[in-house]
């Protein structure tokens, strides 16, 4: 069988390039608007509160919580199907953005994982940046 | 009930009986098949059409142009609004919008897909499609289906009220229930293979196989070919049409998105209902018809939540014990008549049906008919429900 390829992020995209840069380095960073404070996540260039676009840059501990999940059991996605069942999550992170992301680390998804579980940043290293991933903590 | 502007009535239907064209016919011709059709339900002609509404889901970019082009029309309105399977209950408002200024006296909407011919894996493929989006750059590395994305709005209304798998059942049983009664949707299940075209159990919705948890087989909905065409005309032009007018009474739009710190279990529906339902003068619990946008069985249930009929957490033991089915008038409204998404056609953006469903009933034509069905809501998710969505609420009333 081929070595099908996860889907990965394009580091030219304006938005979100800097996110992806920094996973290189093994930081999880998100952004905090330097006017009013407000956290913005997904990355932009503005923020999405007040009329600012003064952000700064911030790292995560990693830690969050499990805010909801689900067991995939179909998936036409060649890379995907392969990995079948898989958990895809909602998560939490302590500093305040949500993140999609896969948990792993668990040896059946369905009943290894809760809503409310805390978990850990557990980076998938790919050849020019990392991939968020988290286990239970 | 306050006094209600009738300026805009729907006053042509169509929904295009084929569920499965096997590549034989395109979007555009569904379209223009459907279109043809609902003119003649309404007693119009092509020559009638000054306005047109469209979510290019036929022919690609600008739809606006090449659509009017295609049907060979001049409207003096044309509008593109694209926000997915809720696009139609978006149109309907702007064409009663339109209607109201002066600007438009008929308008039509159309739909036509090949969803099913062309194979396009739309619940379980590798994830929806927002093109160069930033979000999607940051959340394509996951895998998350279509059917995940909504499993995981599932997931969290079990965790936060206590919602069950048995209660979600109830949603595709009641649609079951409808779609056994409309030979449309029986040649549908029969057309696309289904295994066991009956009316449903809890137990076989549960025992279906997980797709993506907690969401069983049977809590989603089909994929099919399919389409269809609504006219909706000025006050003046609807008197004189071939049918009765169904009103346009209310209507109301909005989008969701993730939000750090949001709640998933929360859908447009909450910022689109209240004024559809207020301009309307009417509240939900005097509905009789809900023409709620079946996906999934969780979609079902968080709209009911959020367009009014039960409080936010109390939809599972809302929807149990067969309140949405037709022949139960007096304990709830029917859902989805026509079997819905879920048991009679989903070409991937289905709001049109909605609409034609609704019609039907305020009309006195469904298969599945409510005694003296006076008001209908019509209310279409797109995109998807446990991230980026839109919701437009329709209120519809006969006179």
């Amino acid at each position: 069988m081929a070595d099908f390829k996860r889907p990965l992020p394009n580091l030219k995209e304006h938005d979100t390039r800097e996110f992806w840069q920094a996973t290189k380095d093994g930081k999880l960073t998100y952004q905090k608007c330097v006017d009013c404070d407000t956290v913005v996540f997904y990355p932009r260039h503005h923020c999405t509160a007040c009329l600012g676009s003064n952000l700064s840059w911030h790292t995560a501990s990693g830690r969050g919580t499990v805010y909801s999940f689900s067991v995939v059991r179909k998936a036409e996605h060649p890379f995907f199907r392969g990995q079948v069942p898989y958990a895809v999550a909602w998560i939490d992170l302590d500093e305040g953005p949500r993140l999609l992301s896969n948990v792993i680390g668990v040896d059946d998804p369905a009943n290894d994982i809760t809503v409310g579980q805390r978990v850990m940043v557990e980076w998938e290293i790919h050849d020019e940046l990392a991939l968020p991933l988290f286990r239970p903590a | 009930m306050v006094s209600q502007a009738r300026d805009a009535a729907i006053v042509g239907v169509h929904e295009y009986p084929s569920r499965k064209v096997d590549g034989k016919v395109s979007s555009m011709q569904i379209k223009a098949a459907s279109a043809a059709r609902a003119l003649a339900d309404a007693g119009l002609t092509w020559k009638d059409v000054d306005a047109i509404y469209d979510a290019g889901e036929g022919g690609g970019g600008m739809s606006g142009l090449t659509i009017a082009e295609y049907f060979g029309l001049k409207p003096n309105v044309i509008d593109t609004t694209a926000v997915g399977g809720s696009s139609y209950e978006f149109h309907a408002a702007h064409a009663k919008r339109d209607i109201a200024a002066g600007k438009a006296r008929v308008a039509l909407l159309t739909y036509g897909s090949n969803a099913l011919s062309q194979a396009m894996a739309i619940g379980t493929g590798g994830r929806g499609g927002f093109g160069t989006h930033p979000a999607e750059n940051m959340d394509s590395f996951a895998g998350m289906t279509l059917v995940s994305n909504y499993a995981m709005v599932a997931r969290r209304h079990m965790h936060q009220y206590g919602t069950t798998s048995e209660q979600l059942a109830e949603i595709g049983i009641a649609t079951r229930l409808h779609a056994m009664r409309n030979p449309e949707a029986v040649a549908a299940m029969t057309a696309l293979g289904f295994l066991d075209i009956r009316e449903t159990t809890i137990d076989d919705v549960i025992n279906s196989p997980l797709i993506a948890d907690p969401l069983h087989r049977l809590d989603c909905c089909m994929i099919s070919d399919g389409g269809g065409a609504v006219v909706i005309a000025a006050a003046d032009v609807a008197r004189d049409c071939k049918k009765v007018p169904v009103w346009i009474l209310g209507s109301g739009e909005a989008t969701k998105y993730p939000e750090n710190g949001g709640d998933i279990t929360v859908s447009a529906a909450r910022q689109s209902g209240p004024p559809a339902f207020g301009e309307a003068g009417v509240k939900p619990a005097e509905i009789d018809i809900a023409m709620i946008y079946d996906s999934f069985s969780i979609t079902v249930l968080t709209l009911l939540e959020d367009l009014g009929f039960c409080k936010k957490g109390e939809g599972g033991a809302y929807v149990s014990g067969g309140r949405l089915c037709f022949d139960r008038p007096n304990d709830g409204p029917a859902l989805n008549t026509d079997g819905g998404g879920l048991s009679s056609n989903h070409p991937g953006m289905r709001g049109i049906f909605l609409l034609i469903e609704a019609t039907r009933q305020l009309r006195g034509e469904s298969t599945s008919q409510v005694k003296d069905a006076r008001l209908a809501v019509a209310h279409g998710n797109g995109g998807m429900l446990g991230s980026r969505h839109s919701g437009g609420t329709v209120i519809l009333g006969r006179d």
